[in-house]
């Protein structure tokens, strides 16, 4: 009978971050710490007013712009922003619109009107499109969209209008915490090793075969909604997504942040560990080591 | 455990500490991965995990959401194998909803629930060792699971427990602060005071135990608020060192996309 290897290490043996020297705690502030201001502040996200003073009310950062006084904390729940492109989960199917689970604090809305009717037509929606809105997006189904629109209670509105966004078939979803994820010009990334990334602002982290992409570019006329479920990724992209998985997890468990050049730096760098061996904590904080080693050496070119 | 004295005649306790020292505290945020914020503390033997998932929709049961500030729920529970006999603790029994009540109200009137409205915060607590002061323990590692998660507080809410040895040879009975399991079964009276320390205001007073006299009331209580201010500078300083931390892993992975 095979046994397969069982890793069993001791608590007081796990790695922790570095330690880090007293004088960067200078800019932190910490819940109910007054912050000192200048006459004629406003008052932005992270604090409250008590009486006079300016107080912090979460832990984090001070970032000033001129006037504007704000706190960002390390870790919150995503806060959309117009523009930002998020990978979500349809949870419900409503009258005229489909409720997205994005990890935000309530759940967006993708409206019937703001989605490409398949043939690409453009018309008004009527009640037959209504009733066929379950077979467009079910609830479980994974879109890629982008923000169109922030409500006054922080609710998000979805749109797909382009080709680039709609369904997403076969691939891997990775969930990490959004601050760790960079504001860039393009989220969708396709890799040199034949993996495409699609990096959400909402911390979703998409990781599909580089054929899954280029198919929903070209099938111009249905409007991103096809999905193909019956086509088979070969098992060298397979493991390719797998490692690039573990490589993502291993960036977000050191508390780096992503973005193509530190996920291509750590697949590169976890080359020598098999897929397997990237899940343990050990050899996760060496490739997090050896892939910030590397972004160093970059900027000292 | 007869002639077992509360404060000998060297003004020492039962574990060896003075009647105004607190118990070591050790924490760590962040240690789980799915809530969005989650804390470890201890103090002394007694060991309490918080995580907290929030704020986010209600999904099934929408009348339990105010339509102007987000809806806290908090569960505490001990675990089976806290006491020194192993006992099934059944989820919602009287005990654990009046506890459950009184985590409720303290976050409601420390969390800016204002900023979410419609949402749900739900807070969970698991006492894994119970050592004395487990309420109070419960209540300060929620407030690090709340600043771990990134939700506006008004300010720290820390809590602590504080008796009153009763009086030997003639002298004034002494308050003492940060109780264990051994203090709190010997009898005499529980005070478990939470507050916001730099606010200077008292979120939650209660007495339980044997009956404390008026004018025993004000020392005691004032050696709880001094407790719980002295907690509150412990538990500052980890959350500065757990924030600096990951500001420095983020910076040196951050200084790359710029280039």
């Amino acid at each position: 009978m095979e046994v397969t290897d069982v890793n069993i290490r001791l608590a007081c043996d796990r790695i922790c971050l570095p330690a880090v020297s007293e004088n960067e705690v200078q800019k932190l502030f910490t819940p109910g710490e007054d912050i000192p201001t200048c006459a004629g502040f406003m008052r932005g996200h992270g604090t409250y007013t008590e009486g006079e003073d300016l107080k912090a009310s979460v832990a984090g950062v001070k970032e000033q712009v001129n006037k504007l006084i704000s706190i960002k904390p390390l870790k919150s729940r995503y806060n959309g922003e117009i523009g930002d492109v998020v990978v979500g989960r349809v949870v419900e199917v409503q009258q005229k619109r489909w409720k997205i689970d994005t990890n935000a604090r309530l759940e967006s809305v993708l409206l019937l009107s703001s989605v490409n009717l398949p043939g690409g037509e453009l018309r008004r929606r009527s009640s037959e499109d209504e009733k066929m809105m379950r077979k467009y997006l079910q609830e479980g189904d994974l879109i890629s969209a982008e923000v169109m629109n922030v409500y006054q209670d922080g609710a998000l509105s979805l749109h797909t209008r382009s080709l680039k966004y709609g369904k997403l078939s076969q691939g891997v979803l990775v969930k990490v915490f959004p601050s760790l994820i960079m504001r860039r010009k393009n989220h969708f990334h396709s890799l040199p090793n034949g993996a495409a990334v699609i990096l959400g602002n909402n911390g979703f982290v998409w990781i599909c075969p580089a054929s899954g992409l280029e198919h929903q570019e070209d099938s111009g006329s249905a409007g991103g909604f096809i999905q193909d479920l019956e086509k088979e990724v070969p098992k060298a992209d397979r493991e390719v997504i797998a490692r690039l998985k573990n490589c993502i997890l291993a960036l977000a468990n050191s508390k780096m942040m992503l973005y193509d050049t530190s996920i291509i730096y750590a697949y590169e760098e976890s080359m020598k560990f098999t897929v397997t061996e990237l899940l343990l904590p050990d050899v996760m904080v060496d490739v997090a080591n050896l892939t910030q080693h590397r972004l160093h050496l970059d900027i000292a070119e | 455990m007869a002639g077992l004295q509360l404060l000998s005649e060297y003004g020492l306790r039962v574990d060896g500490r003075r009647p105004n020292e607190l118990r070591q505290i050790r924490c760590k945020m962040g240690v789980f991965s799915q809530p969005d914020g989650s804390a470890y503390l201890e103090q002394g033997n007694t060991k309490v995990l918080a995580a907290v998932y929030g704020p986010h929709e209600v999904r099934l049961n929408r009348s339990k959401t105010h339509h102007d500030r987000a809806y806290i729920n908090c569960q505490f529970s001990m675990a089976v194998f806290s006491t020194s006999e192993r006992k099934r603790r059944p989820r919602g029994d009287r005990k654990s909803q009046e506890m459950d009540m009184n985590l409720n109200q303290i976050f409601e009137s420390a969390i800016r629930t204002e900023l979410y409205p419609r949402s749900r915060i739900d807070i969970y607590l698991e006492v894994l060792q119970a050592d004395g002061s487990n309420f109070s323990a419960c209540v300060n590692a929620a407030t690090l699971a709340l600043i771990d998660a990134g939700i506006p507080l008004k300010d720290y809410v820390c809590s602590c427990t504080s008796t009153l040895a009763p009086s030997q040879g003639g002298a004034p009975p002494t308050p003492m602060v940060d109780v264990n399991h051994v203090e709190e079964t010997l009898g005499g009276p529980g005070l478990n005071m939470s507050t916001l320390p730099r606010l200077d205001s008292v979120v939650h007073l209660e007495l339980s135990g044997t009956r404390l006299h008026l004018s025993h009331i004000d020392p005691v209580a004032e050696k709880a608020s001094t407790g719980a201010a002295d907690i509150m500078a412990v538990l500052d300083k980890a959350v500065r060192g757990h924030v600096a931390q990951c500001l420095h892993a983020r910076e040196l992975s951050g200084q790359g996309a710029d280039a």
